[in-house]
């Protein structure tokens, strides 16, 4: 479903991402762990078109998407859910996800909307309040639900976990979990590598900009050399 | 009595500063630019209505005429000068704004004559005026602080219930996030030019009946006063800018009435340096909510 070739990005002089290729398979959940650093925002934001490859070639759902505009990107069904949220603390909730519906036609948003209320029950309860005013956990939430408006074949999760108390971290991954049920693929970057391997299939390990390692997250949670940098021994 | 009329005074004047500070503020908000080219595009609407006018066109084609060639120059100095200028530091978007300014004023110079003509308001809207009681309010005044309030009526209601007014938001907040929900930023930004310069051609209307001497810098200190009005209000923020308006209008109004006309200009920057030492953000203005 989504390729990625030869993918070299520089920020002025600096060289973040260092020749790499990994794929995506239709149906999967793939991880992309990595220190703080590492490169593995760089290499989301790359995908979605917000930063520029160098060299090789994006390939998603047999289209090459290397030199195409984010805001075409999204409405080939590839959401990206940015570290840090990135919510519209200024507007409402509701106002969040009629965003979210930009690409996708008025007529069916109200139907998409309740769903997503039906997903997370918080954000109904909160619908009118100014974003900004909602608690890291919810703002998640917020985040995700956008996302969802767009009707993503693939979600990019950008450390979804970040900030949030173990309690919640778990009903996150439960979230993850559940859209990849309804046919969802996922690519999921994280530092909570434990979390991460969880849930997903396959992983792939990112330092200072190279892919070092390859494998099912069977085997990664066994590597000695991963359970070392990532899994705290 | 002088009261009442020293009031519509204030508010005509503050109608036309509410309308310009608008644009400001709006393309402020959308890309933190301070579009020094912005009361220059009110001088060129300003020849606009003049020549349309004198070559006996009916009213409201020369008004519609005025309203989109500012909204056309608006937009052709916004792909030709600023939209390069996306990624660069935001002094060289200043230095650039402030360069096109000069470009208009030498044009017009160019092509105008730096000589002052006489604006035929008459052409425009209907002299004379009603009674209120014993004061007597003229027509032009009427219409203008009619025109501007529909005008932000619709503007208001185009930023926050329309898609294309959510979408500007959203830019206004955070570029990368709204290109991530499949916004295209840069004509939402061009958007925005356009709007602000529809109500600039609308501005450049009623200033002109107001003030009616055409020459090639008449738009730098209206430009001025109406950055004035927007900082005043809360640069970026649009009930700010017109609340600024309506109070630089009514201020210049007072301070004149008083009898102190040539402190105008002295007092409004006065005000507005006294307004950034209590509240820097401006009087609407917010502070940007951290994140938790
Ligand atoms: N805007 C930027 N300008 C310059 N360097 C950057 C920028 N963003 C990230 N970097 C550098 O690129 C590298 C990768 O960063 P990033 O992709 O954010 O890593 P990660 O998401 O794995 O923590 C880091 O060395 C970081 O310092
Ligand atoms: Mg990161």
């Amino acid at each position: 479903m989504l390729s990625v070739t030869n993918m070299n990005v520089y920020y002025g002089n600096i060289y973040a991402i260092k020749d790499i290729s990994f794929d995506v398979a239709e149906g999967e959940v793939v991880t992309l762990i990595g220190a703080n650093g590492a490169g593995k925002s760089t290499i989301l934001k790359t995908i979605s078109g917000l930063l520029r490859s160098k060299t090789g070639s994006i390939m998603f759902s047999g289209e090459d998407i290397s030199h195409t505009a984010s805001h075409s990107i999204v409405t080939r069904g590839l959401a990206h859910v940015p570290e840090g949220r990135r919510i519209f603390l200024q507007m409402s909730v509701r106002e969040n996800l009629e965003i979210g519906n930009y690409t996708q036609p008025g007529s069916t948003m109200n139907e998409r909307i309740e769903q997503v209320y039906e997903r997370f029950p918080r954000l109904k309860e909160r619908r009118k309040q100014f974003a900004g005013t909602l608690s890291g956990g919810e703002q998640q939430m917020l985040a995700i639900g956008r996302a969802l408006m767009s009707r993503p074949k693939l979600l990019m999760l950008d450390e979804p976990s970040m900030g949030l108390a173990p309690l919640l971290v778990e009903q996150i991954f439960g979230i993850i979990r559940e859209l990849n049920s309804s046919g969802v693929t996922i690519l999921l970057v994280e530092q909570n590598a434990h979390m991460a391997l969880s849930v997903a299939k396959r992983g792939y390990v990112l330092e200072t900009g190279r892919l070092v390692t390859s494998a099912s997250a069977a085997e990664l949670l066994q590597d000695d050399s991963v359970r070392k940098a990532y899994l705290g021994g | 009595m002088l009261f009442v009329s020293q009031l519509i005074n204030g508010l005509q004047l503050g109608s036309i500063y509410a309308l310009v500070a608008l644009g400001y503020s709006m393309v402020y908000g959308i890309i933190k630019l301070l579009n020094f080219a912005h009361g220059d595009i009110i001088m060129v609407g300003g020849y606009i209505a003049l020549f349309t006018l004198t070559f006996g066109q009916h009213p409201l084609i020369a008004a519609a005429l005025t309203v989109a060639g500012c909204t056309v120059l608006a937009i052709v100095i916004e792909k030709l000068a600023y939209t390069p200028l996306r990624f660069a530091p935001r002094l060289s978007l200043l230095i650039t704004a402030i360069g096109v300014s000069i470009l208009l004023q030498n044009l017009a110079q160019y092509f105008f004559s730096a000589t002052g003509r006489s604006f035929p308001g008459h052409l425009l809207l209907p002299q004379g005026g009603i009674a209120l009681g014993s004061v007597q309010v003229a027509y032009t005044s009427i219409i203008t602080i009619l025109t501007s309030l529909i005008s932000m009526v619709i503007l208001t209601i185009l930023v926050r219930r329309t898609r294309l007014g959510k979408a500007m938001r959203a830019v206004s907040e955070d570029q990368d996030a709204a290109r991530l929900m499949g916004i295209n930023v840069n004509s939402v930004i061009t958007f925005t030019f356009a709007v602000g310069a529809a109500l600039a051609g609308i501005g450049a209307l009623m200033y002109s009946v107001r003030y009616p001497l055409m020459f090639p810098t008449m738009g730098a200190m209206l430009g001025l006063k109406a950055f004035v009005a927007a900082v005043f209000g809360g640069i970026g923020s649009i009930p700010g800018a017109m609340l600024g308006g309506y109070a630089i209008g009514m201020l210049e109004v007072l301070v004149t009435a008083v009898g102190l006309s040539g402190w105008v200009d002295g007092v409004v920057f006065m005000v507005l340096i006294c307004v950034l030492m209590v509240r820097p953000t401006g009087i609407m203005g917010r502070s940007i909510m951290e994140k938790v």
